[in-house]
């Protein structure tokens, strides 16, 4: 299946950013979602002012009687209630809630009237809207358009079937340049056709809580009353959107519409999805990627009661039965052989060693910079500083595994199920069973968790239950166990790079980052600070293993590499890791602003007691400025004990600050057990870990039992939230213990570093 | 080269599906959120299967299928239990209480429901089940439970690292608010 990547994720392939060419490298093709392809597949949609048959199509799926579709994105009914259809799904990120709110405060709705649904997996809810409406009439809204990398555009033109969540831009791109404007749009045909019906000018009016209000005479008329006639309206391309002080939604501590059926367990995730005979069934694919399924004997597996039937893929054998349990009773029977694709000789160590080797011979596959690095070295002689750093594969570990359920009838291919991208999922389950795409239907449901490992292209249990479907007669829902999530995982790439720099005079004058990592990993590497020369190396070195998306992508490594080093050069040159930042960041930006304010909250200077130490660092990543300091000792056993977080945040605004709080907590915390204590490894070609026993997440009692979270708001263009707060936290860390310790951590995680 | 299951593979899988030798179902009485349910399960079923599937009560979650997650955390008569690991055969004659059982008759939320809802503590919201009602079981033990005994006590996983936010309504659900403001992340 690793030879069949969804062909979007091949169209994302083929419009690299035209600034990072990429080499196609290595036996395979692979799936990859890194850097800017990822922010490519940032979910935007756009207006669908033009085209008549996709909103007609869009009422057809989505309206009943007396209600009343506006730009397909959204309907009033006659009661009042307005709903909005997401294009993103929401897996515990607040996107739904947010998109609600930017359209609701435009639209002066009443809040309490307000309901987010995600949208059909249809066409009519596709991006393609996006490519119509920038490429067409919407190119009037600056901070939209200028956000988009030009690769996007590319993508999208050539793209029809995308609906994808990811790289934090949902509530950027979206909510700004989509339900903003909308909500703005049918305010204004809700005031035109109140001051037809009233007799009034337009002028005379003013909105809230879903009413027209005609002060002077004290008439009012409710959206609901007004919904069929604004319908039928055409509605503004350029409407005035609200200005900060205007905001009564938006940037305001929104609670969560979703949380109420998350806390009783009536919320109904992928997992929980049934329908009438329905069976249950659960795999175990190759031990070894790229390898395939040999031979196995049925028998064993049959005779557990409640086993109805083994069905045998290319490369994993799967038992179904009446039940989870029966079906995995009915799996551990049996002794199937697979072969290892010739990849048994990979491990984590030979991986390590042939990367320092790739790395040795100095033939860089792509490379960036600015100034003459070499000859900076050259003039320094013995007085270039260089470290080393490994960081390990990540598992996702989604406390959700993967669980999809398909029904093959009459042709069609029902599926359920939580993905990122519910188009896209479509088209890959189509690709997989050598069917149409408009006979694979798709019905998005609540994900518990992603953080990058439900892109369709990397979601091989698509192909696995389409091809599933097709062999039985009833529904049937495949449950991947939490041995298989572990082991078959796409994982933070395992990855590793040399640092070097010189000092001249205090200041940094050359710094080179010569990094080892699969074919495609340029994006999201970015580096803040103002040094004159610096250089950017990337080796490229593939495995078995697919690179996956792990919530910051590249940001995670180079984060931790970038941070960390610039810390040691701080004492190398006998300064305050901070100072040292500090005076190397532009004066008056936003970064030094960042850094600032986390110094101040932090305390930074202040005494601390014996053994512990602070850590600082500082990251950009999808267009948000994060900085985080750490304080932390060591504990009797020697592991690291996390005392307190700090971060400051500048995302230009936040749209739910009480939700993009947790974001920023959440994804340290993510950052700090991967850092501690996570890490996949190989032997013999397969993983070693298998679960949470041997794949250790933070507890907690582990964590930092205070996270305390600033933001700086500005109106500098929106920068995402679910992601920009991990990256700091790795270097913090280790810094907070080289601070506490002496003792410098170059390889991660921090508690396994013998594993690697 | 041929590869069967990797050896740790292999052990784990046959420690937790040991064959029981009696593979007929047996009918297994107890109940479940104050009502009497009786179900047909192969006797060595855990716990976690017979809600998730035959009762059809989901809010119980599978997260790991060997007592390492916590979000499979039901009440057994009053202990609480992560239903993965307990065979069905276990509980026959026990009161089993399920997330879904935690609201008043009446729909009223129990208060540590209540306090995760003013804390806005989930975000997938995946663990939450496991995570309230390990909660509820530590403070039916407790009362006022300290920093220290919820360290002890809360050891459901989390990935999206909810635990500060766990923390704090922990403590407000006990009326050790003023000490979770202390302990709340901070302002906006
Ligand atoms: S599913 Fe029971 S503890 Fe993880
Ligand atoms: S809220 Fe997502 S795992 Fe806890």
């Amino acid at each position: 299946m690793a030879d069949n990547p969804n062909p979007n994720i091949e169209e994302i392939k083929a419009a690299p950013a035209p600034e990072t060419p990429v080499k196609k490298k290595g036996v395979k093709r692979r799936i990859f979602l890194a850097g800017s392809a990822l922010l490519v597949g940032g979910g935007v949609f756009g207006l669908y002012w033009s085209d008549n048959s996709a909103r007609t199509r869009a009422r057809q799926l989505t309206t009943g009687e007396g209600e009343h579709n506006f730009l397909t994105w959204m309907k009033i009914a006659e009661d009042d209630t307005v709903t909005l259809f997401s294009p993103h799904i929401d897996f515990g990120q607040g996107t739904h809630t947010a998109l609600g709110q930017m359209l609701a405060d435009e639209l002066d709705a009443d809040w309490s009237k307000v309901k987010v649904e995600q949208a059909p997996s249809d066409v009519a809810f596709s991006n393609t809207a996006l490519v119509q409406s920038f490429l067409g009439e919407m190119t009037g809204y600056p901070g939209v358009i200028n956000a988009l990398p030009a690769a996007l555009i590319g993508m999208l033109t050539r793209s029809q079937k995308i609906q994808i969540t990811g790289g934090s831009s949902a509530v950027r791109f979206t909510g700004q340049g989509g339900m903003r404007v909308i909500g703005a749009a049918v305010r204004a045909a809700l005031v035109a056709e109140a001051a037809d019906r009233l007799g009034v000018s337009e002028g005379e009016l003013t909105t809230a809580d879903s009413t027209v209000t005609h002060a002077a005479s004290g008439r009012s008329l409710r959206y609901g009353e007004l919904a069929a006639g604004a319908a039928e309206r055409s509605l503004s391309r350029d409407p005035v959107l609200k200005t900060r002080s205007q905001w009564k939604l938006i940037n305001k501590p929104v609670t969560r519409l979703d949380i109420p059926a998350k806390v009783d367990g009536s919320a109904v995730y992928g997992i929980d999805f049934t329908l009438p005979d329905m069976r249950v069934a659960t795999i175990a694919a190759a031990p070894v990627r790229g390898g395939k399924l040999e031979s196995v004997d049925e028998a064993p597996a049959m005779a557990v009661p409640g086993v109805e039937k083994v069905v045998k893929l290319d490369d994993a054998v799967i038992v179904v039965a009446k039940g989870y349990w029966q079906a995995a009773k009915g799996l551990a029977a049996l002794s199937p052989r697979f072969t290892d694709g010739g990849n048994g000789a990979m491990s984590t160590p030979a991986i390590y060693a042939a990367q320092d080797k790739l790395r040795e011979a100095g033939k860089p596959d792509n490379q960036a910079g600015e100034g003459d690095v070499d000859s900076a070295f050259k003039a320094a002689g013995d007085n270039v500083i260089t470290a080393d750093f490994r960081v390990p594969f990540l598992h996702h570990a989604m406390m959700e595994p993967f669980a999809l359920t398909a029904h093959f009838k009459d042709g069609k291919l029902h599926l359920w199920g939580g993905l990122q991208d519910p188009i896209g999922a479509r088209d890959r389950a189509a690709k997989a069973a050598g069917m149409d795409i408009d006979d694979v239907l798709f019905n998005p449901m609540i994900m518990g968790g992603g953080f990058g490992r439900r892109f369709p292209g990397v979601t091989e249990i698509l192909d696995q239950a389409a091809l599933l479907a097709k062999q039985v007669p009833y529904p049937v829902k495949l449950v991947w166990s939490r041995e298989e999530e572990v082991r078959h995982g796409t994982y933070r790439p395992q990855s590793s790079a040399r640092l070097s720099a010189t000092l001249k005079d205090g200041r940094i004058a050359a710094w080179r980052n010569d990094y080892v990592q699969g074919d495609n990993a340029e994006g999201e590497v970015g580096f803040i600070y103002d040094v004159p020369a610096t250089s950017r190396r990337h080796f490229a070195y593939t495995t078995n293993q697919i690179d996956g998306p792990w919530r910051s992508v590249n940001s995670t490594q180079h984060g931790f590499y970038n941070e960390s080093f610039i810390d040691e050069l701080a004492h190398a040159a006998g300064e305050d890791p901070y100072q040292f930042r500090r005076k190397h960041l532009p004066e008056g930006s936003r970064h030094q602003k960042v850094l600032d304010e986390v110094a101040k909250h932090a305390g930074w200077g202040t005494p601390l007691p014996e053994g512990v130490g602070r850590g600082i660092a500082i990251v950009e990543s999808f267009g948000t400025i994060v900085a985080e300091v750490i304080e932390a000792g060591v504990k009797e056993d020697g592991s690291p004990k996390v005392l307190k977080a700090w971060a400051v945040v500048d995302c230009g605004t936040t749209v739910n600050p009480l939700n993009a709080e947790a974001q920023i907590a959440g994804g340290i915390i993510m950052s700090l057990s991967a850092t501690i204590g996570e890490a996949i490894t190989l032997a013999n070609g397969a993983v070693v870990e298998s679960n949470f026993t041997d794949y250790n997440l933070l507890r907690l009692a582990d964590a930092p039992p205070v996270i305390d979270v600033h933001f700086i708001e500005s109106d500098a263009p929106m920068g995402g939230i679910g992601e920009p707060g991990v990256p700091p936290a790795s270097a913090a860390l280790a810094n907070a213990l080289f601070a506490a310790t002496g003792k410098r951590i170059r390889t991660l995680p921090i508690l396994t570093q013998a594993k690697a | 080269m041929s590869f069967s299951w990797p050896r740790g593979h292999r052990v784990a899988m046959n420690n937790r599906f040991k064959p029981t030798g009696e593979f007929a179902s047996v009918a297994i009485a107890f109940s479940v959120n104050g009502k009497q349910v009786s179900v047909e399960a192969e006797a060595d079923t855990p716990l976690l299967w017979v809600l998730r599937e035959d009762l059809e009560l989901t809010g119980t979650k599978f997260g790991c299928g060997i007592a390492a997650c916590g979000a499979c955390s039901v009440h057994v008569d009053g202990q609480l239990t992560r239903s993965c690991s307990v065979p069905v055969s276990d509980i026959a004659g026990k009161a089993v209480t399920t997330i879904e059982g935690l609201k008043a008759e009446d729909g009223t939320l129990h208060a540590v429901q209540q306090a995760w809802v003013d804390a806005q503590v989930p975000q997938c919201g995946y663990c939450q089940s496991g995570q309230i009602m390990a909660a509820v079981a530590l403070i039916e033990r407790t009362g006022t439970p300290s920093d220290a005994q919820i360290d002890e006590a809360m050891t459901n996983i989390c990935r999206c690292g909810t635990y500060p936010r766990i923390r704090q309504a922990i403590l407000a659900a006990t009326g050790q608010a003023a000490k979770a403001s202390a302990t709340t992340q901070g302002e906006a």
